[in-house]
């Protein structure tokens, strides 16, 4: 019952910090932060006990919803999601937050928007019937609608309609596949139903196959992003305001790459094996031209939003080597850039609350007046580039590993984004902290508030550079249940003689252990 | 006509009877309050009298009544349809100038011949119920003769409206030509003995799809819809979007299920290109509307584009879906009709979307109900109007329609992009324009329509168990 209460808490938090907003806009930030706090509670509590290594599911509750159309409120949690919901948790607190300053119109309504995404991330991070997968999927694109287009920049109400479009355009392709996928597996088998474990088997020919998992892939390239799909991002995370941004890089996209990992390895085993040369091309091309269009950004908050697109790179690529290890680094990816481009969203945000610009050539020669506010850009940029000893660095090197096993070539072009992203990380430190002053910022440093924040996402950042082992511990059994998934049913597939191999050094590398 | 027939007809009695009753009351004592009540409760009471029919039937009134729980259930849907609607027009035509009770007895005449078509079972029931209900229409529509765009839009639809009718009359009278009868069952067990239909049979059927069409508000028999949409009062326009079309689309489903129209190699062609054509116009040129009015008739016809797919799935379950799609698009557009004719005067009718601006934070509830009412409407989750795309995909899927699926997809799309320009509107900030102020009728039918907005969008299941009960042809 407890991923029951997860949602029902946030959503009855975020009707209560409405009600609160019309008398006292503390109080709706409270509620929020109790709401968000008590779900992280669990969930911790959940996340230290020991994860049994078999591939059970950890905790697996099922309601008939609409049982005419074979629909259930299927909830389920394994490692991958549990991982991602504290991801999910801890920064739904952090942009609470980072908003008790900088949103000071209607709050109440602010907070209720902010539940209601959070709420919908988590379910789409637990839900196992594809029709409610699709019912959350949708349901955070609304508030984050209106995220953006109240409380957002200059070019708010263009932006939101961009991201709600391409968003809402491809959801719908993919209810379709998920229809379609009802009727085949219906056919099949005489049972109508929408639930995950029960599709998990379907057969169906090939070309179906593929065709279903294009409409799956569409709403998942989109949010993840993947570079010809990728426009509404820059806009989006551009006009958001700073817990807008957050969550948008650090959670919305992770719905993408869970989507991959979670629906399309495992529900297409052939289909995206024979995708899988294009989806790593997608991937390589992603970090590249998305590390190139970060450079040429004058815009700070623009640099930062075009870095996402090359840092998912990474994760389209590593899904789509079908090896553990690249999984493993794709999970790290997530949480490493979830935390670190969520923290460079929330620089910007606090810069432009003093200077009131995000145009770096009017910045430079800020470490003078905020020097700790320069020493979290640097790290951060440091992240962000993959200096060893901070997370990314784990997530993009084991990705690269596992990819070096299956596509040498790829491997190779995917490494140079780690030297594209040398310079324009660099770059930021470099126009934004040091280099001739412009003009003469009046500018604080950072506050108690906005100090604590930063701290925590620093020490977030670190612990998963030098321990990432927790993490590997609690996803590893799910990761493994998707990858045996695809290789069962591809038993037959020549493919399979490939994929086995850098399976095996795997085991023998995890027995070994990551030790810095 | 014995015992079980009067039980059977009872509702038509009620409402026959109202308006009748109501004009007397009139010649005695004029009291607005008074005539609104009596209206009030004969619809209840008709709708009432549907529970106590439902053991008498399936039974028929020969030669002319066919009332099974296929027609009551509709009977129903018009019913509550026009009940709401009568709850909504208490302050709109209260401001009104000159007579206002009047307007209650044309809205029971309409709904009058509204339910006698849900209960059609001959072509003289239903040429006569197509008349009540545009004959009233054109009196609603013009309601308010001190407007010009009011008259317009009244002769507007009094012309198009007698030449659609003609159009069906004259395939009426092909019909009854070829086959020698007008009774819906002599026709359909003539059509199967027959086998190939004769080109005069197929133009007759033509002729009437016209008639039906320009009804449903199907390209391109369309036109008439901004304008009369823009005319009408406000709460005129949620009847002409709802009671009047649950009425023809029964009648429609019935007769098109009974012929099988589905296997007819002709008619699929004809009903596919109509709802494409239907969904696209519609929403295009619903696109660059600054009327909210016009935005939301031309939203109409892509609704009835969408929904007339389901006449091809050839399938009971079919029919539940777009009964299911029915209900939730009228509690929808009631709720949409019922803010604005809450917030216009009549002097002023809020019907530019910039009179809208900052609603949200003048009126936060007012504002709500519409946005839930757009949202329905584009079909996102947690409303109704999302359970309601999805059921008729999903039948639309297992009939193999994918080229009207896909269609039906691509404009929900752009059916999106006016939907979220209003809804920005809504939201942005606030300017000062003048706003009515709320009634307590208003603000509970309000509330009543946001709460089956969301209950049926949350756990549709309950409906559809019920639809799935009534409706079978």
């Amino acid at each position: 019952m407890i991923l029951v209460y997860l949602i029902v808490i946030l959503l009855t938090g975020a009707f209560l910090a409405w009600i609160a907003g019309r008398w006292n806009p503390t109080g709706s930030r409270i509620i929020s932060l109790i709401a968000l706090s008590i779900d992280l509670i669990l969930t911790i509590s959940y996340a230290l006990q020991p994860i049994p290594s078999d591939s059970k599911w950890l905790i697996d509750i099922n309601f008939a919803w609409i049982p005419e159309f074979g629909i259930s409120l299927h909830l389920a949690l394994d490692g991958l999601s549990l991982v991602l919901l504290l991801l999910t948790f801890f920064l739904g607190i952090i942009s609470v937050i980072i908003s008790w300053k900088e949103i000071n119109q209607k709050v109440g309504f602010f907070h209720f928007n902010l539940l209601l995404i959070l709420a919908g991330i988590a379910g789409v991070f637990i839900s196992l019937d594809l029709f409610l997968f699709y019912f959350f999927w949708e349901l955070m694109l609304v508030p984050m609608y209106f995220l953006i287009g109240i409380w957002g920049h200059e070019n708010r109400t263009a932006a939101s309609y961009k991201f709600f479009l391409y968003t809402q355009a491809s959801g719908l392709l993919m209810f379709i596949s998920i229809l379609a996928f009802y009727f085949v597996h219906g056919r099949t088998t005489g049972v109508y139903t929408f639930d995950y474990l029960q599709l998990l088997g379907t057969i169906m020919p090939d070309s179906t196959s593929m065709l279903i998992m294009l409409g799956f892939l569409a709403a998942f390239l989109v949010k993840l992003p993947v570079v010809p799909l990728h426009n509404w991002l820059p806009d989006a995370h551009t006009e958001a305001p700073t817990a807008g941004s957050l969550i948008l890089a650090s959670l919305l996209l992770k719905t993408g790459a869970y989507g991959l990992l979670r629906f399309i390895v495992p529900l297409f085993p052939s289909a995206s094996i024979s995708f899988a040369p294009i989806g790593m091309l997608l991937g390589v091309i992603g970090i590249l031209y998305g590390a190139k269009l970060a450079f040429a950004q004058t815009d700070l908050k623009r640099l930062v939003a075009y870095t996402s697109v090359s840092h998912m790179g990474f994760v389209i690529l590593g899904v789509f080597s079908f090896n553990e290890l690249a999984y493993q680094g794709v999970v790290m990816q997530m949480i490493a850039h979830g935390i670190s481009t969520g923290a460079l969203f929330i620089l910007v945000g606090q810069l432009y609350e003093r200077i009131h610009t995000r145009d770096m050539n009017r910045m430079g020669g800020l470490w003078e007046k905020a020097p700790v506010m320069g020493a979290i850009g640097l790290i951060f940029s440091m992240a962000s580039l993959g200096l060893p000893g901070l997370g990314n660095f784990i997530a993009e090197l084991l990705i690269l590993i596992g990819v070096f096993k299956t596509n040498i070539l790829m491997s190779c072009l995917a490494s140079l984004g780690l030297i594209a992203a040398t310079i324009y990380s660099l770059r930021i430190v470099q126009k934004v902290f040091f280099g001739n002053k412009n003009r003469d910022w009046e500018m604080n440093d950072l506050t108690v508030r906005e100090k604590i924040v930063s701290a925590s996402l620093v020490i977030a950042i670190v612990w998963l550079g030098l321990f990432p082992q927790p993490v590997f511990n609690i996803a590893k059994p799910a990761l493994l249940k998707t990858l045996d998934a695809q290789r069962e049913r591809t038993i037959q597939d020549p493919v399979k003689s490939k994929s086995e191999a850098p399976v095996k050094t795997m085991l023998l590398f995890s027995d070994i252990k990551i030790k810095y | 006509m014995t015992g079980t027939d009067f039980l059977c007809l009872a509702p038509f009695l009620i409402i026959a009877i109202a308006p009748v009753v109501i004009m007397i009351v009139i010649s005695v004592l004029r009291n607005y309050e008074v005539v609104y009540g009596f209206s009030i409760l004969s619809l209840l009471f008709a709708f009432a009298s549907i529970f106590f029919i439902i053991p008498a039937v399936p039974h028929s009134v020969e030669p002319l009544f066919i009332i099974d729980l296929y027609s009551l259930f509709f009977l129903g849907i018009i019913i509550l349809s026009a009940l709401l609607v009568t709850l909504l027009s208490y302050d709109y035509i209260k401001q009104l100038e000159g007579v206002r009770e009047e307007y209650y007895i044309i809205l029971f005449t309409s709904t009058l011949g509204a339910s006698l078509l849900a209960v059609a079972n001959h072509f003289i029931l239903f040429f006569l119920g197509i008349e009540t209900l545009s004959i009233s229409l054109y009196i609603l529509i013009a309601f308010q003769r001190s407007k010009d765009s009011s008259i317009e839009a009244g002769i507007k639809y009094l012309i198009l409206a007698s030449v659609s009718s003609a159009f069906l009359l004259f395939g009426m009278a092909l019909i009854y030509t070829a086959f020698g009868t007008m009774q819906f069952r002599g026709i359909v067990s003539a059509i199967s003995n027959n086998g190939q239909l004769s080109p005069l049979v197929i133009s007759g059927f033509g002729m009437m799809m016209v008639g039906i069409g320009f009804k449903l508000a199907l390209v391109p028999f369309h036109m008439w819809t901004p304008d009369v949409y823009q005319g009408a009062p406000a709460p005129v326009t949620a009847y002409i979007a709802t009671v009047s079309k649950s009425a023809v689309m029964a009648i429609l489903i019935r007769f098109f299920f009974n012929i099988r129209g589905f296997d007819n190699h002709y008619f699929f062609i004809v009903i596919s290109g109509t709802a494409i054509l239907s969904m696209f116009i519609g929403n295009l040129l619903a696109i660059r509307q600054q009327n909210i009015k016009r935005l939301l008739a031309y939203s109409s016809i892509a609704n009835m584009g969408y929904l007339i797919i389901i006449l091809l799935t050839g399938s009971n379950k079919g029919i539940q879906a777009s009964i299911f799609y029915l209900i939730s698009y009228f509690i929808t557009t009631i709720g949409a009709f019922g803010v604005i004719s809450l917030l216009s005067t009549c002097k002023y009718e809020a019907e530019k979307i910039e009179d809208y601006k900052g609603l949200f934070w003048k009126r936060p509830w007012i504002a709500i109900v519409f946005t839930l009412s757009l949202l329905s409407l584009a079909g996102i989750p947690i409303t109704a109007g999302f359970i309601a795309k999805f059921y008729v995909i999903f039948e639309g899927m297992k009939a193999g329609l994918m080229v009207l699926v896909f269609s039906m997809i691509i404009n929900s799309v752009i059916g999106l992009y006016y939907y979220l320009r209003v809804i920005t509107t809504l939201f942005s900030p606030a300017n000062e324009t003048k706003l009515a102020a709320l009634s307590l009728t208003g603000n509970m039918t309000l509330a009543l329509i946001t709460l089956s907005i969301l209950l049926l969008g949350i756990y549709p299941g309950w409906l559809i168990d019920i639809i799935v009960r009534f409706v079978t042809l």
